[in-house]
């Protein structure tokens, strides 16, 4: 093991902010891009439905839809 | 093998279900690996004698640099595939993993920008090995962006294709840029030719940060082409079997 404390580990020797910044954007961006990815499967899935229940629609339309919150309800 | 029908997998249908059942496998073993190579990384390795704790970013940096070239040429091959026969799943496919190395392409960027600061005294030098990498990220933003800008599914995919197979050229010229031109960037970490040069700790940690990149990469890739598939094939039976059978 290579630190003596905590604080030793978070000052990174002096480069804590190159390190923790490369770190942290690294996490946020990984975090952010599964809960896009979560968020486009529900979008997908709301519009599997309701093409199913109501006919061809197209995306775009689907989109501007005003029922659409009244079916992901 | 002769028994194994590969068209059957090209079926969205069927690789819809399959990709759900992998998911949930490649997000835990990304995960795994991420804290493996974390601990390794942090914890273990030790500090470097001429750059002193600066070079903990490499254990973020080089594995993201890896997959955005990587998942490029990925992309390049299902787009090529996709021209060739005509798979609306190869088309898809490229699209799914476009996003995801976007960005990682920006994780490379910016953790470069982080490194470079402190151990040559910039964010950024017109370098060879940056420059390309730069193109690289514009490469996948113009194959997202001339995707969206085209209405029809068809033609959006023939002309991202034509982008991702032309846009291919640059991987290699990334990859050996350092040894092409006299640039900035230190060479090669790891090279098949050569005995690594860097502590064996240290690679070990970077190789396992580089398998939980990967793992993630086709965890995200594959999820966002279910998503894809769902909506482009909204109008389909199999589709409507699903989506009534979970009603």
């Amino acid at each position: 093991m290579n630190w003596n404390s905590w604080s030793e580990f978070f000052h990174m020797g002096g480069y804590a902010f190159y390190v923790w910044g490369s770190y942290a954007v690294t996490a946020v961006l990984v975090v952010g891009e599964i809960l896009l990815l979560r968020a486009h499967r529900q979008k997908a899935l709301t519009l599997a439905k309701h093409t199913v229940k109501y006919g061809k629609v197209e995306k775009d339309k689907f989109d501007k839809d005003e029922r659409n919150d009244e079916i992901t309800a | 093998m002769s028994s194994l029908n590969w068209y059957k997998y090209s079926s969205p249908a069927t690789f819809y279900g399959l990709a759900g059942k992998m998911i949930p496998w490649f997000y835990g073993a990304a995960a795994l690996f991420c804290v493996a190579g974390l601990y390794i990384g942090l914890f273990l390795a030790p500090t470097d004698f001429q750059q002193s704790e600066a070079y903990r970013i490499i254990f973020i940096h080089v594995p993201a640099a890896w997959m955005s070239m990587f998942i490029y040429v990925v992309m390049a091959f299902w787009a090529a595939l996709g021209l060739a026969f005509n798979t609306r799943l190869s088309f898809m496919m490229a699209s799914a993993l476009a996003p995801t190395g976007a960005m990682l392409t920006f994780v490379s960027l910016w953790t470069g920008a982080l490194w470079g600061k402190p151990t040559w005294g910039a964010w950024w030098v017109w370098d060879a090995r940056l420059t390309s990498e730069l193109i690289l990220f514009f490469l996948y933003l113009g194959f997202m962006a001339l995707q969206a800008a085209i209405d029809d599914p068809r033609r959006a995919d023939r002309a991202g294709a034509l982008i991702a197979l032309v846009g291919v050229v640059n991987v290699p010229i990334i990859y050996f840029s350092v040894r092409w031109w006299n640039t900035l960037h230190q060479g090669a970490s790891v090279s098949m030719t050569k005995a690594p040069s860097m502590a064996s700790i240290m690679l070990v940690g970077m190789l396992v940060m580089a398998l939980a990149a990967w793992m993630y990469a086709i965890a995200a890739a594959l999820s966002r082409a279910r998503s894809i598939i769902l909506e482009r094939e909204k109008n389909s039976q199999w589709v409507a079997q699903m989506v009534e059978a979970e009603a």
